[in-house]
């Protein structure tokens, strides 16, 4: 392209008057093709950073024990394709309330994969990727896409997503009886308001149908146990506000508010603070709060006192209120500029679940249980 | 007889140019967007990790989990991932 454009502006040189003015004009023309068709490769949005991630993880709480490993390993392709890979695993110990009540404490595992690709072109990020689960009586196969696009000079950025989920429903001593379909709309927008203040804005629409509820739970119909009957349908939305902003020099903090709300009449508020701040080169911490409070779906009842077409015992179901507080620490182990970075981090929460209408058949009481998250994972940025 | 119908019909040509043209005044002025007021290299900051609330994507993924399996709500997090028979 280049040597033709010199071609023709020194033919174009070499003419005089009128006679050369096509030349340069065809070198011109050629030049801005040329410019045209290179910013068609040029980007202003960033591909996510090449890393390698290692966890363990875990939940104890409420007689659940719940730890296994989870693996992302993410690495870019001539600066343009971003592919990733992901492993989870839960290794289940289940002595919660509603099994030892109901049933014989049990263990099992889940192993999920799941991978993608994204692709930067222009100022959108293009994300395609798959998820499958797999536990005895329960496998479930997603696909995603998602797109964010960088809009109004960069100060803003829209996201649109789409989910869809079918899963095989099944029970440990009869197989697989039935499926279990899933959609997720989402809408999200990241606001620059500031030099040093952002805010996030996100919209998520969730829709099931098929078997929706627990083949082994059982609800309670004037104090007799029967097998819980759920609705097969439901659709719920959430909104979701996050203010993020820079108040002192390498320290910033977050508010977070959700409302949900659903066909099943569940209604919650989250609220979350957090605060994140770094300690020299090497440290960077975090902290946050969390208060929830649900309201319970229409048919939950801990002990129904009249025959209804749906009922369930399923205290995540039911009327609560929780709250957390945790913290999460990063340490630098070694850090090679414009090479890789290694990082360490631990992170721990604690967790209290009061619940208003979910009591203990042993004794009566109003259930609550404290629990801890915990994870610990090393980061290479490569 | 001519000229009335002639007249009317200039005059309805008339009030919808009119209205097309206050039409397409509106819709362009609507379409003016304001100067970005924070510049490219005003956005440092911005890229920090401080300012990152999600910068670990396995760590958002196992606390968005554990949450839905507990809780009755879900989404709206920013979080996309699987399924699980996990309720």
């Amino acid at each position: 392209m280049r040597l033709a454009q010199a071609r023709l502006l020194s033919l174009g040189e070499r003419r005089s008057g009128a006679r050369g003015l096509p030349f340069v004009a065809s070198a011109h023309l050629l030049g801005a093709l040329g410019a045209l068709l290179a910013t068609g490769n040029a980007r202003a949005v960033d591909l996510p950073e090449d890393r390698a991630d290692v966890m363990l993880h875990s939940f104890n709480g409420g007689g659940v024990d719940a730890w296994g490993p989870a693996l992302l390993v993410r690495k870019s392709l001539y600066d343009k394709f971003s592919l990733f890979g992901t492993y989870y695993a839960d290794i289940v110990s289940n002595a919660s309330i509603d099994v030892v009540t109901t049933a014989s404490p049990y263990r099992e595992t889940r192993n999920e994969v799941g991978g993608g690709l994204s692709y930067a072109v222009r100022d959108s990020l293009i994300t395609l990727a798959g998820s499958y689960s797999s536990e005895p009586d329960y496998t479930a196969t997603a696909f995603n896409i998602d797109i964010a696009t960088d809009a109004f000079g960069g100060m803003s950025t829209v996201g649109l997503g789409y989910t869809y989920g079918s899963d095989d429903v099944g029970r440990r001593d009869e197989g697989f009886f039935d499926y279990a379909k899933h959609w997720r709309y989402r809408l999200s927008l990241n606001q620059i308001l500031t030099p040093r203040w952002m805010a996030t804005a996100n919209f998520e629409v969730v829709s099931d149908d098929g078997y929706l509820g627990n083949p082994y739970r059982v609800a309670l119909v004037f104090g007799a146990a029967v097998p819980e009957r759920v609705p097969r349908t439901r659709t719920s939305r959430a909104a979701l506000l996050r203010v993020v902003g820079e108040v002192l020099p390498e320290t910033s903090v977050r508010a977070d508010y959700r409302y949900f709300w659903d066909t099943w009449e569940i209604k919650s508020h989250t609220f979350e603070l957090g605060a994140t701040r770094r300690f020299g080169e090497r440290w960077l911490a975090d902290a946050f709060t969390r208060f929830y409070s649900q309201d319970p779906a229409l048919f939950y009842s801990n002990n129904a006192m009249s025959e209804t077409q749906y009922v369930s015992r399923n205290r995540q179901l039911s009327q609560f209120s929780s709250w957390s507080v945790g913290t999460k620490v990063t340490y630098a182990l070694h850090a090679v500029p414009g090479s890789y970075e290694m990082r360490l981090t631990g992170a721990i929460e604690y967790w209290k679940t009061n619940y208003d209408d979910f009591t203990d058949v042993r004794n009566g009481e109003l259930y609550s249980y404290g629990s801890v998250v915990s994870q610990v994972f090393l980061t290479v940025v490569f | 007889m001519n000229t009335v119908r002639n007249d009317g019909r200039r005059a309805r040509r008339a009030a919808r140019n009119g209205l097309v043209g206050l039409l397409g005044a509106a819709l362009l002025s609507a379409c003016a967007m304001p100067e970005p007021w924070v510049k490219p290299y005003e956005r440092e900051r911005l890229a920090s990790p401080v300012m990152q609330v999600q910068r670990d994507a396995l760590s958002a993924k196992h606390f968005e989990h554990v949450r839905e399996v507990r809780e009755g709500s879900r989404g709206g997090t920013g979080v996309q991932g699987g399924g699980c028979g996990c309720n």
